[in-house]
């Protein structure tokens, strides 16, 4: 005999069946894309309420999208952080550069000079304005996409470049995967593979900040596909209970590898419109002005080191190129979404409203361009001294045992004393 | 209960006899008057001291901002004690049962327990994990669990389990003075008094017996050091938390000379005291609460028969819980009580 549940839904009712809804994106490969259901708003219409307000006024701008640089390639509206010509050229440099580091290290996986590479092509203005906006003490707990950061804050590209190539020159002494960086000195936190662990961590690191009585905030970031993860919401609820002085920035770019937003639950609300009901504020705002950027991560930076508590901001982007080296989007995505991307080019939009305002021209932006390569290429050649992944200049093998804990406990001398036996072994020259 | 050869005072320092939660208390409330960098945060911690008691007065005695009440959610305790840790701050946070501590895994293993070296040594993660753990007390499924054997398959992590007032307390200062991330499993059977498995004797509290005699004031005991509970020719007893009380009251009544082990760590491993012991008496028996496969015993089993193979009159012998979550009604069926370890102790001995 069955009892419960009947199994067809044709029996003993005539109301139609349950349907699973699986999300499914626009776009596939082949597809004609047109992405005009996207609700881009004026430029300049959106309000700024002030830093110190209750986080539910900006309940209206958590589905809005912040914008300053309209099509006319001028800075519009409250939000206009006002910056001088030379932050702005500086920032377009530091955007320029990082992708020049993107497409060489790109290059330099496809060579196999190392094993791995993820670009941030599309969403330089999501790392390098907020790095800006930022006290360069600030830490900041990452994501594996947000370079920019690193480059902003000076971190020598060598260094990068060796940690990618895993050579001897390392500071990571090659333990970790290449881009998983680590810069205590710039305040960078080490990367880690584990989606969204880090944002618990960066309210952790804002709330004992706020127990010693600091001045210094945290801010982390994480992918709209790590939204749905569990980590996310402890961090969420932490920070709302403790009014921690951090910034959650949700990079929303459209994609997590091949999944689109919909199945981190984008298809019915926006990202940021989470921070309503945490009691956080929350701001969305375009990714790819990073004049936007830069005046929501301040507005949170401020409203956090004025005790203002949390804020979320979705910085709302497209991933331009593949998740990483080992993936091809051309598997699951129409290949026209980049060119129809109707926010168009966070790089090419700074560069339009500097010519614009007249502090730009483009024979100074293909001077910058082929600078950034150059010292990209220099970076690239003083690291390869250092050796590349797989060709014998790495470090020592005892340094495999240090740093799982402070001292080598006698179970891991036992097994570095194994591993050295087995270097002379199989390289007895070495 | 046959008196260990351990001193209890430490040099001139007056002695008080403390049960383990207040002796837990005194290394908390000793560590947080020492080091202003030290924070307790968990659930029902703060203004209630704890289900267990373990942090009562501390919220009054050192403020809200250093001893707070959490929202029940075990991955943003671990994950924000992490993040204290990298800012600087000496992080003791409570899951308030360890069955309980499955949200805050991938935190303890992925984060905590990778930090330093991921970075080489740029973070760390100085952080105290504190937990009641273990069974017979009625907790069934969900009040009763040893998850050690989790924890110690971490590289990274060390792992304590005090069993007594006096080590807890030295114990628990050290843990929380280590810049390696620990986790403090504090045998929820023996905080008010000690068990010996014969459980339908009443409970006797730990005022009665010398390893309740805690000094006063700072004293820390080092990790990855086992406590000699007992010496004896017969067979070496390896055990660790509740399990140290019921092996000693076991040997004593069968009449079995045994050399009796308390691991106190379990990672890192006192290695010395274990081999030293088994190539004495050519004979182990190693004794958890938690279920067998893959459980810790198996790890010692497998040390001991490497090292001291050629010590061994008998086959090396566990007397674990059964494969089984942890039954309520039946919880003196699935405990390894007196029986189970009698019959091993015969087994080794036979030969």
């Amino acid at each position: 005999m069955v009892n419960g549940p009947t199994g067809n839904g044709q029996v003993g009712h005539n109301r139609p069946s349950l349907r699973l809804h699986v999300p499914e994106p626009k776009f596939r490969p082949g597809d004609d894309v047109d992405f005009s259901h996207l609700a881009v708003t004026e430029p300049g219409a959106q309000p700024r309420p002030d830093e110190s307000c209750e986080a539910k006024e900006t309940n209206p701008l958590a589905t809005d999208l912040v914008r300053v640089l309209g099509d006319d390639n001028q800075a519009h509206g409250p939000w206009d952080p006002r910056l001088g010509p030379d932050t702005l050229r500086a920032m377009l440099e530091q955007m320029a550069l990082t992708r020049a580091f993107d497409e060489r290290m790109y290059r330099g996986q496809r060579q196999g000079k190392t094993s791995f590479y993820m670009k941030c092509t599309g969403e330089e203005a999501t790392s390098v304005a907020p790095a800006m906006a930022l006290a360069s003490d600030d830490m900041v707990f990452p994501s594996y996409r947000q370079q920019g950061i690193l480059i902003t804050r000076g971190y020598p590209l060598v260094e990068m470049i060796n940690q990618i190539y895993s050579n001897r020159g390392d500071k990571l002494k090659g333990r970790q995967l290449p881009i998983m960086y680590s810069s205590r000195a710039h305040s960078f936190f080490t990367i880690s593979g584990n989606l969204a662990t880090q944002t618990p961590q960066a309210v952790g690191w804002a709330m004992a900040s706020a127990i010693r009585g600091d001045s210094r905030i945290a801010a982390t970031w994480l992918g709209e596909g790590s939204t749905a993860e569990g980590d996310f919401h402890s961090a969420c609820i932490f920070a709302a209970v403790y009014n921690a002085p951090v910034i959650l920035n949700v990079v929303n770019n459209q994609w997590a590898i091949s999944s689109f937003s919909g199945f981190a639950g984008g298809e019915r609300t926006t990202f940021a419109a989470r921070a309503v009901g945490y009691g956080i504020a929350g701001l969305r705002v375009d990714g790819n002005d990073p004049l936007a950027v830069y005046a929501a991560s301040q507005w949170a930076a401020n409203r956090a080191r004025a005790n203002g508590g949390p804020t979320l901001i979705e910085h709302f982007t497209y991933r331009a190129e593949g998740h990483s080296t080992s993936d091809d989007p051309s598997a699951y995505r129409s290949a026209q979404e980049r060119n129809e991307w109707p926010l168009g080019d966070p790089i090419m939009r700074l560069k339009d409203h500097l010519i614009a305002i007249g502090e730009w021209d483009e024979d100074r932006q293909t001077a910058l361009d082929l600078e950034c390569a150059e010292k990209v290429k220099a970076a690239t050649k003083e690291a390869e001294k250092n050796g590349i992944l797989g060709h014998g200049l790495h470090h020592p093998f005892h340094t495999m045992f240090e740093d799982v804990y402070q001292d080598l406990p006698w179970h891991l001398e036992e097994q570095a004393a194994q591993a050295i036996r087995e270097r002379k072994i199989k390289w007895p020259q070495a | 209960m046959i008196e260990d050869d351990t001193p209890y005072g430490i040099g001139d320092a007056p002695t008080r006899n403390l049960n383990m939660i207040e002796a837990i208390n005194d290394a908390l409330d000793i560590m947080m008057s020492r080091d202003p960098s030290v924070v307790i945060m968990g659930e029902d911690v703060g203004y209630f001291g704890g289900v267990f008691r373990c942090t009562a007065g501390l919220q009054e005695k050192y403020g809200k901002t250093r001893v707070f009440d959490t929202p029940i959610n075990e991955c943003g305790i671990i994950g924000a004690a992490v993040g204290m840790g990298a800012y600087g701050l000496r992080p003791v946070p409570e899951i308030q049962f360890a069955d309980y501590i499955y949200p805050g895994l991938d935190q303890l293993i992925s984060e905590a327990a990778r930090l330093r070296y991921r970075s080489a040594g740029e973070f760390i993660a100085p952080m105290t994990v504190r937990s009641p753990f273990g069974g017979g007390i009625f907790g069934g499924q969900t009040h009763s669990q040893s998850p050690e054997a989790l924890f110690t398959h971490v590289s990274g992590l060390k792992t304590v389990i005090p069993s007594t007032p006096h080590d807890a307390k030295g114990l628990l200062i050290a843990a929380i003075e280590d810049d390696d991330p620990v986790i403090f499993f504090e045998p929820k059977r023996i905080y008010n008094g000690p068990f010996d498995g014969f459980y339908d004797k009443p409970v006797q509290p730990w005022k009665k017996f010398p390893q309740s005699r805690v000094p006063e004031g700072y004293y820390s005991i080092p990790l990855g050091k086992a406590r000699k509970v007992r010496d004896g020719e017969a067979m070496t007893i390896l055990a660790y938390g509740t399990m140290v009380h019921v092996v000693e009251a076991v040997a004593k009544e069968k009449g079995v000379d045994a050399d009796i082990l308390d691991l106190r760590t379990l990672v890192p491993l006192d290695i010395e005291a274990i081999e030293e012991s088994v190539e004495k008496t050519g004979r182990c028996l190693i004794v958890h609460e938690a279920t067998r496969t893959s459980g810790f015993g198996a790890e010692l089993s497998a040390l001991v028969t490497e090292r001291c193979f050629y010590h061994l009159e008998a086959p090396v012998e566990r007397v674990t819980g059964f494969d089984t979550p942890y039954p309520h009604s039946l919880e003196w069926a699935f405990f390894p009580g007196p029986i189970r370890i009698g019959e091993a102790m015969d087994k080794i001995l036979e030969v």
